[in-house]
């Protein structure tokens, strides 16, 4: 269960860029790979606890889930698979390694709020 | 008037800080000629076992060392320590997997332009370890074969962030009704072309192909790394 750690880094992450753009996140856009080797339901629960006493605290994680995609050697081109269990070209049956998508674990935007300028 | 809400890129990788530190490991490795390997399994598939019969073959011909990532005690690396390698314990507390700032701290004050090998033996999981770099060379996933033919498919990720399997336990294989057939056909269909090993750390056997294939990697990297 490593979810809470890769929740804590994404709030962190999250909290980085909005102190220097001096904003509020109301959301945290995450692209989640089938391969990334993290489990979506553990890491919206734990991203709760995460935010907890910092400033993203109530705000929204939206996962967008990453299916595989492999290149296939034979077609030369990419085939999104059909199981995590069986790395081969659907179309043509060849075995493939490369993994062209799957494997990401990024943070792709943020829905924010500029802050109230401090009254002077 | 509450302002409008909007949206900003920024396309950074969660675990960006753990892939730093790594690369700057690799780096680190490459620069002192040291091989480094870690080792993920479930727990109980013989990584020690496979660690301590390593180190000690190896260790007439090589400089060998290894550190070990365990949950709450220092029995493995009292273990190792037999083989008289030098071993360091990593105790992870609760924490399921290595990363690689701990590796890091863990290698203060070592000589790594004094080592051939280094080993990392990573907490037994075959989930967690999956997403961290540690900087390795090259990842060794373990499966004994008293565990089931299916681990492959139970756990495709930790075999794709893996580059070699080694069956472990190969003493065993009669009792417990191992399907060589079925366990080869689904590490290949979740990582077509990798290269797999069986051994019994217990017995010897397998183990020399094993170091061989170890042996050849090492010279691989240190004439790749005087080519540049």
């Amino acid at each position: 269960m490593h979810e809470l750690s890769i929740a804590m880094s994404i709030v962190e992450l999250a909290e980085d860029e909005a102190e220097r753009r001096s904003v509020h996140v109301d959301a945290v856009h995450l692209k989640l790979g089938a391969l990334a080797g993290v489990v979506k339901e553990a890491l919206l629960s734990c991203y709760e606890i995460a935010c907890e006493s910092t400033p993203l605290k109530g705000s929204r994680l939206l996962i967008e889930d990453v299916p595989v995609v492999i290149f296939c050697p034979e077609c030369q081109a990419r085939r999104p698979l059909d199981s995590v269990q069986l790395f081969c070209c659907p179309e043509c049956g060849t075995p493939a390694s490369e993994i062209v998508h799957g494997k990401e674990l990024e943070v792709v935007a943020l829905e924010i709020t500029e802050c109230a300028p401090n009254p002077v | 008037m509450r302002p409008e809400p909007r949206l900003i890129e920024v396309r950074k990788n969660v675990l960006k800080q753990n892939d730093m530190v790594a690369r700057a490991l690799r780096e680190r490795f490459r620069t002192a000629g040291v091989f480094v390997l870690s080792l993920v399994s479930s727990p109980g598939s013989g990584k020690t076992a496979f660690l301590e019969r390593t180190l000690t073959l190896l260790r007439p011909n090589y400089r060998v060392a290894a550190l070990v990532g365990d949950l709450a005690t220092e029995n493995d690396a009292l273990r190792l320590a037999r083989s008289q390698a030098p071993v360091r314990q990593i105790t992870t507390g609760t924490l399921c997997h290595l990363e690689a700032a701990m590796v890091q701290n863990a290698l203060e004050g070592w000589s790594l332009n004094e080592l051939d090998f280094l080993f990392i033996e990573n907490v037994g999981n075959l989930v967690c370890p999956s997403s961290y770099d540690l900087g390795e060379d090259l990842r060794l996933v373990l499966i004994s074969v008293t565990e089931g033919e299916d681990k492959p498919l139970k756990y495709p990720t930790i075999f794709h962030s893996a580059d070699v399997a080694i069956v472990t336990k190969a003493d065993l294989a009669a009792a417990a009704e191992f399907n060589r057939e079925i366990a080869h056909r689904n590490i290949q269909a979740i990582r077509p072309g990798m290269m797999v090993f069986e051994v019994s750390s217990k017995t010897g056997e397998g183990m020399p192909e094993c170091l061989a294939f170890l042996a050849a990697r090492l010279a691989e990297s240190r004439r790749g790394a005087e080519a540049i």
